[in-house]
């Protein structure tokens, strides 16, 4: 039976040579994000600077946008906003955060409700008040950087710390891109976006981690092996793996973003351009490269290694394990 | 790393077996269920935004508690001194104390010594903690009495404790479903009720107070020329439709001495109203102000607002009365609930609430299996055309890992949100990826020169430790979520974790053990990967 290969066994892409533009290039996206950040800004939904968000369906076809617009609008509740959302009869509408603490977005939820009246259904009601909002931010705030630093000080104990380190900036700059992308595309930044900020980060580690586990496999085996040469073996041995990871995860992906309904949409909508887009890009041409720049290696000659016996099993072999005994580099015809 | 023995492998079969197992009372509804043992009834829990419901996160205004405390004092210092005669000047609140000022200076030592006993040992889970409830000092003269942080920390958790109590009962006179009631840190109570669709009459309900008195009208001057002689007895109080009244301070009957609280009719005016009753305390009281004062107007004040002046017209002996104003048929009733309920220790504001219909709530259910079944399948057939028959085993330990999934997520009682469900689906993704890496492992000890079974073997051992790497820290980045997240987020982290916990589970066992057996039964040559 034919199976499916969608890389080809033994490739041996140069991808280190690509640090020299991959690294400017990322670092102009990181400043571009981090621009958009500050001056398109994010679109902050109601978890973190409070207000209000009521889904509502019309009962009798499409809603009038421009009628709803207006009744609201005589209800003097300030700076509002009226957008479809999904179908042609849901209504997302968000009344922002009333002055007059928690007490008045409860009366003006009430007007609206009274405003509408009978010809909408109500989806979906949510007030979230000055107090928890802005709880919400600090918590979110603050578990986005203690999971980096957890994450942090986790690799420097598997690993030295120019792998912590690699990982970390590698991580860093997808959740900094994936940022711009959310400000870029108006996406509302609420808690569930910081969910999937944090799973980006998880997987994309995910990922890290599995070349660089290869390339310590590899630092250990091949002595004199320069840097650039043992990247690349590394990275064109976990390729497949990779690939393949990544086509079922985006798969996985798609199926929400297709079928998961509104409710998620900004959900998935992130985590595929973090998971799929950026983590595999960053995974291959900026946390193995920059472990060239922060030193692991060096004064490797380049040299030719010896020719070794095969892979050996680590010093946890099971018992089971019999010697290989075909002699190393043999081909084995399928 | 294929060796089973015969124990670790039926114990491998026996734990799946078992948790998948867990899973199984979510197939069945709630009327088959009430019959089995309780320990088979465990299930999943569905988060409101898939049953819709309402989530209300109320605060307690500490500082109204802080107030009722300074209040307390204040009238016990005027107790304790008068009862030791030792006159006195200047008593009132100040900041956030109670001063007063001993006016003979011999008096001073006595009056601090009795004054101190107001202060009492705050106990904490064993025992006394060295601390007490009241700071008392003294400088030239004038002793102030502060309550110390402990203290009102302990008085807010209380109001907190009354509170929920007392929610618990107007929730439950309103004939609300199963409705979850607890705290949430200090001062915050969450309401959750499934299937409430607009509460609007529950936040009415949970925002009054309820404090009933019964107090005199002030007759000697009309509101108008209280406010500009500002009489210390009395305060102006408003009433229903924002007149004025000129009510005396002292409370003479009070709504905890109330028995019982009713809606029902007036007779003559077929008004509605609301039938109480006192218990025989009140009663007693309640006949002694009646009788002392027939023909002069007493005030009935709810939250601080008249709600009915009557005229008594003649004493009342036998403890019950009516209460008519303007009431409605619905107003009258949830007044009864109020009053029946008792009144709140401090008012509660709804900081947060998130209510979902039960439209959204179903499409989301729809939404979520739906996506689930296209991502497996899509998924699983990719596995299929990858790995062939290996992939056949990759997709077995992934079904029986979301059947774990759902078996832990049962026996927590865990709450199963939309995100949660998208965790699942992702899950499902993360799963195949350590399988992936143990098949690509095989594959390259294959390209390498190993003999069939030694390759297999070698590929397990390299791959487990890159997936128990990688899984890890997937896993902190879902313990962090957890613990900042909130509702349908935190349900998010909660799969998260526990999917990767069973990743983790069958790539070390089931998979290993599958291929295993499969190399026992058929001795390979060649590995068809």
């Amino acid at each position: 039976m034919r199976l499916l290969r969608i890389v080809p066994d033994d490739t041996k892409f140069d991808f280190m040579r690509f640090r020299r533009i991959s690294f400017p290039i990322s670092a102009m996206l990181s400043i571009a994000a981090i621009a958009l950040y500050f001056f398109h800004g994010l679109n902050f939904g109601i978890d973190f600077i409070g207000g209000t968000l009521i889904e509502v369906q019309t009962k009798a076809g499409p809603a009038d946008l421009g009628r709803m617009r207006s009744t609201i609008g005589s209800l003097q509740l300030g700076d509002f906003q009226l957008q479809q959302f999904g179908a042609p009869n849901d209504v997302l509408i968000r009344i922002s955060q009333q002055p007059g603490g928690d007490e008045a977005q409860q009366a003006a939820v009430q007007k609206v409700r009274t405003a509408l009246g009978d010809e909408v259904e109500y989806r979906r009601v949510e007030v979230v008040g000055p107090s928890v909002s802005t709880e919400l931010l600090a918590y979110g705030t603050i578990g986005l950087v203690l999971a980096i630093v957890a994450i942090l000080i986790y690799l420097w104990f598997r690993f030295e710390w120019q792998f912590a380190l690699g990982a970390m900036i590698a991580n860093v700059h997808d959740i900094v891109l994936t940022v711009g992308f959310m400000s870029l595309t108006r996406v509302d930044f609420d808690l569930t976006s910081i969910a999937a900020l944090l799973t980006i980060l998880g997987y994309s580690l995910n990922d890290t981690v599995v070349i660089y586990d290869r390339i310590r496999e590899m630092l250990r085996r091949y002595k004199r092996m320069s840097m650039p040469e043992l990247l690349n073996a590394s990275v064109n041995a976990t390729l497949s793996r990779s690939i393949v990871t990544h086509v079922t995860v985006a798969m996985s992906l798609l199926a929400l973003l297709l079928f998961g309904g509104q409710a998620i949409h900004s959900f998935t909508a992130t985590m595929m351009f973090g998971v799929v887009l950026v983590g595999t890009y960053t995974s291959v041409f900026i946390a193995s490269p920059i472990l060239i720049y922060l030193g692991v290696g060096r004064g490797r000659s380049g040299g030719a290694d010896e020719p070794e016996a095969p892979p050996s099993a680590p010093a946890a072999a099971s018992a089971s394990a019999a010697r290989p005994t075909s002699p190393p580099r043999a081909r084995v015809r399928r | 790393m294929l060796f089973f023995t015969r124990w670790k492998a039926a114990a491998i079969l026996l734990t799946a077996l078992v948790v998948c197992l867990c899973a199984v009372p979510n197939f069945f509804s709630e009327d088959v269920i009430r019959h089995w043992p309780s320990w088979a009834q465990r299930h999943i829990v569905l988060g409101l935004d898939l049953q819709g419901g309402s989530h209300l996160l109320l605060e307690v205004d500490s500082a109204a508690v802080r107030k009722e405390q300074l209040q307390a004092i204040n009238d016990d210092v005027l107790r304790v001194l008068r009862q030791a005669r030792i006159p006195f000047t200047g008593r009132a609140i100040r900041g956030n104390g109670v001063e007063v000022r001993i006016t003979r200076d011999t008096d001073l030592e006595t009056a601090l010594a009795k004054l101190r006993e107001l202060s009492q040992p705050l106990s904490g889970f064993a025992g006394s903690t060295g601390q007490r409830t009241i700071t008392v000092n003294e400088s030239g003269g004038v002793i102030t009495l502060i309550p110390t942080d402990p203290a009102i920390t302990e008085r807010v958790r209380q109001a907190v404790d009354q509170s929920i109590q007392i929610i618990e009962r107007r929730v439950n006179e309103l004939g609300l479903v199963e409705p979850t009631i607890q705290r949430e840190g200090t001062d915050r109570i969450l309401v959750q009720v499934p299937g409430l669709q607009d509460p609007s009459r529950l936040k009415e309900i949970l925002g009054k107070t309820a404090k009933l008195d019964f107090r005199m009208v002030d007759v000697s001057m009309t509101p108008e020329q209280a406010e500009q002689s500002r009489p210390a007895d009395s305060e102006i109080l408003p009433g229903e439709r924002g007149e004025k009244y000129l009510i005396e301070k002292r409370v003479l009957v009070s709504g905890a001495d109330l028995v019982d609280a009713q809606p029902g009719f007036d007779q003559r005016t077929n008004e509605p109203v609301v039938n109480f009753r006192f218990n025989s305390a009140g009663a007693r009281k309640f006949a002694e102000v009646t009788q002392a004062n027939v023909g002069k107007p007493f005030a009935i004040i709810l939250d601080n607002k008249v709600i009915s002046a009557p005229v008594i017209r003649e004493p009342i002996l036998g403890g019950s009365g009516q209460i008519s104003g303007n009431f409605t048929v619905q107003s009258a009733n949830d007044l009864a609930i109020l009053l029946r309920a008792g009144a709140l220790p401090a008012p509660l504001t709804v900081i947060e609430e998130r209510t979902v219909g039960p439209g959204l709530g179903q499409d989301s259910i729809n939404a979520g299996e739906r996506a689930a079944y296209v991502g497996a399948t899509l998924v699983l057939i990719f596995m299929l055309a990858t790995y062939g028959l290996f992939g056949v085993f990759a997709n077995i330990a992934v079904a029986i890992n979301v059947a774990m999934i759902f078996g832990v997520l049962s026996l927590l009682g865990a709450t199963l949100t939309l995100p949660g469900i998208a965790g699942i689906v992702l899950t499902v993704g993360i799963a195949v990826d350590s399988n992936v890496l143990i098949y690509e492992r095989i594959r390259e000890e294959v390209r390498a020169g190993r003999s069939a079974i030694n390759a297999i073997d070698a590929g397990f051992s390299r791959a487990l430790a890159t997936i128990l790497d990688s899984n890890i820290t997937t896993f902190i980045a879902a313990a962090v979520l957890f613990y900042i997240g909130t509702g349908p987020v935190r349900g998010f982290a909660v799969t998260l974790g526990i999917g990767i916990i069973t990743t983790l589970f069958t790539a070390f066992t089931l998979t290993r053990l599958i291929v295993a057996y499969w190399v026992r039964m058929w001795r390979p040559r060649v590995v068809p990967i």
